[in-house]
């Protein structure tokens, strides 16, 4: 226990060694990738800003897994997301489809990656276009995707896909996108994907634009596509209880790095960095007899993250912060089990001071 | 603004009165229909809503997307705007007279926009969704506050200084956010900066509409915080409008909770999450994830939320309810206090709560049994 682990990236391949991706080459990997922005619009006050700072992660389908990636608004949960579906190119750093960089893919490896990692977005109003009934999503899918060998098989396809989604065809086909409700939209997004059968989900914020009632219904769905049909999903989401519904595994973002991973369980039940702790106690509880009793100092809450590459982001809001965290970045340390967090809390050398009473 | 109001309502304040015992009403709704006409009829938003609240108490109104609840603040602000309008219903806000110290009752849907003009600020402060995103970007705050402080009191510019000042240290925010603008700040602090402005002037009712909704969950903590805070301190009564039912928990005194247009359950926080009344409630609970529960699965509730241009006959949850049965379908049932005695047995509880506590579920009432 608390051994750093050397570097990252030989991190990242121990953790595969572990047992993550046994057979060959996971299908999707991040290895240390870094997205850069350059903000301010004066040429000499420019300044470089890691929107992801060397994020390594793992998504395999042996065995069929959800990790969900957790961070605040600003966290570059997006930005990552956006560079595993190729549609960012990263600063530094490589993403990898099946062991191969997604820059020098073939058109024909492009088409697998196309058929085998599937986006849902988080925004159900944005995604359709108006002028269209919504089946069509599904039926070019089926057309491009060659699922379909004739309109009457292709139209069994989407009513079958409907129903796994727990949509009634009869509601859905022949109407226009603004007929439906955001939760029906973005459950037909997943019956488009119950169509493609990717082998991965990449999927953002999918719930947080869709009522609480019928968010559970998407959540199910998606535990389904796992259990039953293997489905691998990054769930990434700003909101700790619906990750904890989802269970498996947790990544959490704060300010472009990650700062804490491990089962989901585990790290609810025992937070190992300053920052995972400070978000747990801000979730809200459900029930009126556990409210706050304690007060969380705003200053921990507003004080500037850093994204200094040899200091802790957390530092400035970090009530352990310790003059190590100032002189270097946080390694991952091992926790407990799988569980690892980049905080020198966890280190031999400072123990002592390992987390609150 | 269109008012379509109850035939001749009396326009006229209801005599002044004074009320003895622990709760005294602040503003009592009764029968509140907000209507919008649209091309394809009228789409009855809020449609007959009964609630009071009281004095003092921070009371959670709740519901998901579409169920009304903003409307439902905003017209009894008298802000909705055409093509909506308040078709009838009375909201009477008992304003206490800065004089005599009475409370005198006005009916906030029929009086004047320029009788409105005098309350707001001064009585009833709002904070609408998104309130951050409306500071003048190229005002400096303190400008800001101090020009709204000034329209609705008459006090001096200098008075209206330290009161805002005072109000900023109160939500925590040190006296050079004055001087800033607002893309300075934080969404936190400009969020915070809007509830120290709303209560300058020490206001009897504020409503807050989702004021933490955008905002990040440590964020989201300090503001609760400072709400129930502001609260002790100023005497105030608050309306918080939130979708987040945990939020509800962890800070609502009591709670309402609205579906289609209607108020379906109004209860104490504690008894609605721990026995809730009506099966909307129950689904609504069931769904919220829960990081110290164990994991389960939860079905959520199945179906559609219904439109405002044609809510179901009877019991507008009757599609979606477990237990509807043709009564449910036929006749709509009306928020009243819950009976013990009428009671139906499948909904019977040991040890229920009935105290305070109101529903609008035939579960509840003798039609039940018929």
């Amino acid at each position: 226990m608390a051994e750093p682990l050397a570097q990252p990236a030989v991190a990242s391949s121990a953790a595969q060694a572990a047992g993550t991706a046994p057979t060959g080459a996971p299908i999707l990997e991040a290895r240390q990738v870094t997205k850069e922005f350059v903000i301010g619009g004066n040429a000499l006050r420019r300044g470089r800003i890691a929107a992801v700072d060397k994020v390594s992660l793992t998504l395999s389908d042996q065995p069929p897994q959800i990790i969900s990636l957790v961070g605040e608004s600003g966290s570059g949960k997006t930005t990552l997301s956006r560079m595993l579906l190729g549609l960012t190119p990263p600063t530094s750093g490589e993403v990898l489809f099946r062991g191969k960089n997604l820059n020098g893919l073939t058109r024909e490896e492009w088409d697998l990656y196309r058929s085998q990692v599937q986006p849902v977005f988080q925004d159900p109003y944005g995604i359709y276009n108006p002028f269209y009934r919504i089946e069509r999503v599904l039926e070019v899918a089926a057309r491009n995707f060659k699922l379909a060998s004739s309109r009457d098989d292709m139209r069994q396809k989407i009513e079958e896909a409907l129903r796994a989604v727990d949509l009634r065809p009869t509601d859905i086909i022949g109407r226009y996108p603004h007929q439906l409700s955001g939760g029906e939209r973005q459950r037909v997004m997943l019956a488009r994907l119950y169509l493609l059968r990717p082998r991965i989900i990449v999927a953002d914020e999918p719930v947080s634009m869709i009522d609480v009632a019928v968010r559970t219904l998407f959540l199910n769905i998606l535990i389904d596509f796992r259990d039953k049909y293997g489905i691998s999903c990054l769930f990434i989401t700003h909101n700790l209880s619906t990750a904890y519904y989802l269970g498996g595994r947790i990544m959490v973002l704060c300010f472009g790095r990650v700062v804490e991973q491990g089962e989901i369980d585990t790290v609810i039940r025992n937070p190992a960095h300053p920052y995972t702790q400070q978000l747990l106690r801000s979730v809200p509880s459900s029930d009126p007899d556990k409210r706050w009793t304690d007060k969380m100092d705003m200053r921990t809450v507003e004080r500037p993250l850093t994204h200094e590459a040899n200091k802790c982001v957390y530092i400035e809001r970090c009530p352990f912060a310790m003059p190590v965290c100032s002189q270097q970045r946080p390694p991952d340390y091992e926790v407990n089990g799988s569980q690892r967090s980049a905080c020198f809390l966890h280190d031999p050398r400072y123990a002592g001071r390992v987390r609150e009473a | 603004m269109k008012t379509t109001s109850t035939p001749a309502a009396p326009a006229a304040p209801a005599p002044a009165r004074r009320h003895d015992g622990a709760q005294r009403e602040l503003l009592r709704i009764s029968d509140m229909r907000i209507w919008y006409t649209t091309v394809a009829g009228e789409a009855k938003v809020v449609d007959g809503v009964d609630v009071v609240i009281n004095r003092n108490e921070l009371f959670g109104l709740a519901g998901e997307s579409g169920c009304g609840k903003s409307t439902l603040v905003e017209g009894v602000l008298r802000l909705i705007k055409t093509p909506g309008y308040i078709k009838s219903g009375q909201a009477i806000f008992y304003r206490t007279s800065p004089d005599t110290g009475q409370e005198i009752g006005v009916d906030l849907a029929s009086i004047s926009m320029s009788e409105m003009r005098r309350l707001r600020w001064s009585h009833i402060a709002y904070v609408p969704q998104g309130a951050m995103n409306s500071l003048n970007p190229v005002m400096r705050i303190e400008d800001q506050i101090i020009d709204a402080i000034i329209e609705h009191s008459k006090v001096s510019r200098r008075e209206a200084r330290e009161k805002m000042l005072e109000r900023l240290d109160m939500v925590g925010l040190p006296a050079s956010v004055a001087r800033m603008y607002p893309h300075e700040l934080s969404g936190g602090m400009k969020q915070r900066v809007t509830i120290a402005a709303s209560v300058t002037l020490s206001p009897e009712l504020l409503v807050a509409d989702e004021p933490t909704t955008a905002l990040d969950v440590n964020v989201q903590r300090v503001i609760l915080q400072e709400l129930k805070d502001i609260r002790a301190r100023l005497g105030l009564t608050i309306i918080y409008v939130s979708h987040d039912m945990a939020v509800h928990a962890e800070l609502a005194d009591r709670m309402g909770i609205m579906y289609a247009g209607v108020m379906m359950e109004v209860g104490a926080t504690g008894d609605v999450f721990k026995d809730p009344l009506h099966p909307y409630t129950q689904g609504l609970i069931r769904s919220i994830p829960d990081i110290g529960k164990p994991r389960v699965r939860v079905e959520g509730i199945p179906g559609l939320a219904p439109s405002p241009l044609n809510w179901p006959a009877g019991c507008r949850f009757h599609p979606r309810c477990p237990f509807a049965k043709e009564v449910c379908k036929r006749e709509e049932p009306k928020l009243a206090p819950l009976d013990l005695a009428t009671i139906a047995p499948q909904a019977q509880r040991p040890g229920r709560h009935a105290a305070g506590r109101s529903v609008a579920c035939h579960l509840y009432t003798e039609k039940w049994n018929e």
